[in-house]
């Protein structure tokens, strides 16, 4: 009794001061702040993250992630399960049922058929939808009432909450896109500058790149919330700008991505106008490690698999790369609260975290010279290790950006102390993330040694990141060069568990699956970790109710921000 | 004269079309990639259905067909059913940008008003001082206005407006809290209050732009009338007694406009371009905002039309400015 007496003070408190001001719009109005500015409000014609977010003002999914990485229902009744029956036995079907409360802001239900309707308009062929990654392995969505609808996949879904999960895929009004489908859906103008929503609010006025004017959705299912009456969406400007406005001028209440050194960060939070919060996703900046030839004489087989590569295959030289790096520097010059230090590939959710690879957090250069000393690699009369006429020199590329050029500075600085010579390039990242296989300097030609970049997956499931590095998936002349492998990994035992975690559905063995999977990759060092990279956004010290979100859109719940008095 | 515009305008044709055709291949030519800057997680095969759906998949000098019909054709046609309500526009395709797959016309319109605001008044304010200024710095040259001046247009000329802008920032927005650092494109001036909120979030940016081009001119301004006040017919004047305010503003400064005019009207379509840094540092989003962000998105539909837009206008003012020489000077005739 003496325990739960608090908690049900605690929540008579809560309940008694949320009637006492249950009032929609009662707080007025808020100001949030994108430095990237969004361009457009339906997700599956963009994929920015930026557009992402400002969408989920108005538009919502069936579930989502919320701030501990667990599923909870949205606009669904409840999450399907197969022990609630929702998931059929040999996962190849999940049936979702819609809340009973639900109407769009132009007042009308939301039915079935809208869901049915939104998988069909990302599943067009024709409409370059960028969400269809969520829909993998979809056969059929079909209505099988008002309220129910089912999914059914071509093969068994050990996992399958992709389709309308999350910011990426949420629900859209057929009325309004009916006519807006395939090859036409660029050209709604309208409906995608101003979609009709279930979300907190509705859009006032749409300025594409500029800002987004909103109001309270008055047909919105809480009718206390949200608490306040309009918002508007400014982007533009560089972050530095967005987190003087929040913490030193207090113009605005949310500032998103606050990418800043850390004593500028720390400098305007000393302004005491707000607050910076941080949270930790999946996101990895890594190095790639090239396990095949990149050199310039072998043409088109450059950087595939027919050629090995002459000094990466050794293993040893991989290890003494990852040993040679003082991760706790990199964090505090480049990321500071944003940043951690970390040995794996999977850094979260935790059931996934692997505890095995720790070691890598203390920097070693004499063991890494060791390391190489036993390989027969012996410095030569320019300090450069060489073994059988091949010398440690490497060529290591990334994107331009000043942390990255940083991080290479010092890396290139560590890697001389264990006798490799380095060479240090930087690319547009425009052309380093672009796809476009006539350019020589795409991370997916990778025609260097070793790369850099920052990657992760969305929501908690790591199965098709973890299932990007098997053999056959690493990029090609006879794929255009598409593909995820991108250090041309290719091991028949990962490949093995990579087909297993496809047939697992039990939670706990999955994880101990991909726990495997990462402490094979690291171990390997194909993939050398160096930060496990956060989220920094700054409110303001009057917004309540922020819970910032790494595994969904960080507005996710402004239903429930309010005004502190 | 005017069969002089009209030559003048037919010979712009060609020369439009050529630039037209240099920028499109240009921006093609150009690596880079309309689906770089989305998150990694979003798979090739996705991003390849994205490209096919922007039209990538054709080859370019159909793309530039394609370009040169909805620019000359369609937005044209979109244009007349729009003011006269008449739609003889139909379903034809408009130039769509591929951020925000809306017309790029459109949203350049939406962006105009800000930028001819504050670029536009910076503009004028920059000519009311400069002109002057520029005046009484030749009349007492090497004087202790003179000394001032060179000074102060050196500093505007030579300080960044990243660093000019972000420091009245730090002075007036943070410290003293007296503007805004953040421009609202929303607000609508409709009673005095509004309007004083307008001139406040302007007082900034304009500052800042007004500076940086009265340095320019008023250098030019100076230039032009110590070139002038060394004349014969200057001295002649003065020995004729003439006094000195009309020998100064009435021969002098009509005589010494004349370069400062083309300088002027040169910088004009500079206007229309926006001020891409200052507009950035004040989140002003005008025209030149919107170039920058669809140059690093990739937005080829949106670069090429604003660029060909700009190249219009440096064309059309270059002519405005040799038709004002003419007008300011007799002696030149175009014939």
């Amino acid at each position: 009794m003496n325990r739960i007496l608090p908690v049900i003070l605690a929540t008579a408190f809560i309940l008694a001061s949320a009637t006492a001001k249950a009032e929609r719009g009662r707080d007025g109005h808020v100001g949030i702040l994108y430095w990237q500015a969004p361009s457009i409000l339906n997700p599956y014609l963009s994929g920015g993250t930026k557009d992402l977010e400002a969408a989920s003002l108005i538009l919502e999914p069936l579930a989502r992630h919320d701030e501990n990485g667990t599923l909870v229902p949205w606009l669904a009744e409840g999450v399907p399960t197969v022990t609630n029956g929702g998931v059929s036995d040999d996962l190849t079907t999940i049936t979702w049922t819609l809340r009973d409360d639900l109407v769009w802001s132009d007042g009308s239900p939301v039915t079935s058929a809208d869901v049915v309707f939104t998988a069909n308009y990302c599943l067009d062929p024709a409409g370059g939808c960028s969400g269809l990654t969520q829909f993998n392995d979809v056969v059929d969505v079909e209505a099988v009432d008002e309220r129910i609808v089912r999914i059914t996949f071509g093969v068994a879904k050990p996992y399958p909450y992709g389709p309308f999960v999350g910011a990426n895929s949420p629900i859209l009004q057929k009325a309004q896109f009916a006519e807006c489908t395939g090859a036409r859906a660029p050209e709604c103008t309208d409906a995608n500058f101003n979609p009709i929503g279930t979300g907190p609010f509705r859009v006032v006025e749409f300025r594409s790149n500029d800002v987004i004017s909103l109001e309270a959705n008055p047909h919105y299912r809480d009718p206390s919330k949200p608490a306040f009456a309009t918002v508007t969406l400014k982007g533009g400007g560089d972050a530095a700008s967005a987190g003087r406005a929040v913490l030193e001028t207090g113009e605005f209440d949310y500032a998103w991505n606050l990418q800043l050194a850390p004593d500028v960060l720390e400098g305007m939070q000393d302004a005491g106008l707000g607050v910076v919060v941080s949270g930790f996703g999946t996101l990895v900046e890594r190095l790639i490690v090239n396990l095949t030839d990149p050199s310039p004489g072998l043409g088109d087989e450059r950087s595939t698999r027919t050629h090995p590569h002459p000094v990466l295959s050794d293993q040893a030289i991989r290890k003494a790369l990852s040993m040679a790096i003082d991760r706790e520097t990199l964090v505090e010059i480049g990321y500071g609260p944003a940043g951690r230090t970390t040995c794996n590939i999977v850094p979260a959710p935790a059931p996934y975290t692997s505890t095995a690879n720790d070691d890598c957090l203390v920097q070693d250069i004499d063991g890494a010279n060791r390391l190489l000393d036993e390989a027969g690699w012996l410095p030569g009369a320019d300090g450069i290790r060489q073994k059988d006429g091949a010398r440690l020199s490497i060529v290591y590329q990334t994107s331009t950006n000043a942390v990255r050029q940083d991080f290479q500075a010092l890396i290139k600085h560590w890697w001389s102390r264990i006798g490799v010579e380095t060479e240090l390039r930087n690319i547009d990242a425009s052309v380093f993330f672009g796809g476009d296989p006539g350019n020589p300097d795409t991370y997916l030609k990778f025609l260097a040694d070793i790369q850099m970049y920052a990657n992760g997956f969305d929501g908690t499931d790591p199965e098709p990141y973890l299932a990007s590095w098997r053999c056959g998936n690493e990029p090609r002349p006879d794929t255009q060069w598409q593909g995820q492998n991108i250090p041309r990994y290719c091991n028949a035992t990962y490949d093995a568990l990579v087909d297993e975690m496809a047939r697992t559905g039990e939670p706990d063995e999955r994880a101990r699956l991909g726990r495997m999977m990462n402490d094979m990759l690291m171990q390997d060092h194909v993939l050398i970790p160096l930060v496990h990279r956060g989220r920094v956004s700054a409110h303001s010290a009057s917004l309540g109710g922020v819970l910032l979100n790494t595994w969904d859109s960080e507005l996710w719940n402004v239903a429930d921000w309010y005004r502190i008095r | 004269m005017f069969h002089y515009t009209l030559r003048r305008l037919a010979f712009a044709i060609p020369t439009l079309l050529f630039i037209s055709v240099i920028l499109f291949l240009l921006l093609d030519l150009a690596p880079g990639d309309p689906t770089a800057s989305l998150p990694l997680t979003i798979p090739l095969e996705v991003r390849e259905k994205i490209r096919l759906s922007l039209g990538l998949g054709e080859p370019i000098h159909i793309r530039y067909a394609f370009w040169l019909k909805q620019f000359f054709v369609n937005e044209p046609l979109h244009l007349i059913s729009s003011l006269t309500g008449f739609d003889v526009s139909g379903e034809r395709l408009r130039v769509i940008s591929w951020q925000s797959r809306s017309p790029v016309v459109d949203i350049v319109l939406e962006r105009m008003p800000q930028t001819l605001w504050v670029v536009g008044l910076s503009y004028v304010v920059g000519i009311l001082i400069a002109v002057p200024v520029g005046i009484v710095s030749a009349w007492r040259s090497n004087g202790w206005f003179d000394q001032i001046g060179t000074f102060v247009s050196m500093v505007g000329f030579s300080v960044p407006t990243f660093f000019s802008g972000v420091l009245l920032i730090v002075i007036f927005s943070v410290h003293l809290g007296w503007f805004p650092s953040i421009y609202d494109t929303t607000h609508r001036v409709t009673d005095l209050g509004s309007f004083f909120h307008q001139i406040r979030q302007m007082v900034l940016p304009v500052s800042v732009l007004a500076l940086y081009n009265a340095a320019q001119i008023s250098r030019f301004m100076r230039a032009s009338t110590l070139d002038n006040l060394h004349l014969d017919y200057v001295r002649t004047a003065r020995a004729k007694g003439m006094p000195e305010r009309r020998v100064l503003l009435v021969h002098v400064l009509r005589n010494s406009l004349g370069p400062v005019v083309t300088v002027i009207a040169l910088g004009v379509p500079g206007i229309f371009g926006g001020a891409i840094i200052t507009e950035q540092v004040f989140k002003v989003n005008g025209l030149g905002h919107l170039l920058i962000t669809a140059i690093q998105a990739n937005d080829l539909p949106m670069v090429q039309t604003l660029t060909f837009i700009f190249a219009v206008l440096i064309i059309l003012f270059n002519l405005v400015a040799d038709l004002l020489l003419g007008i300011l000077d007799p002696r030149i005739r175009y014939g």
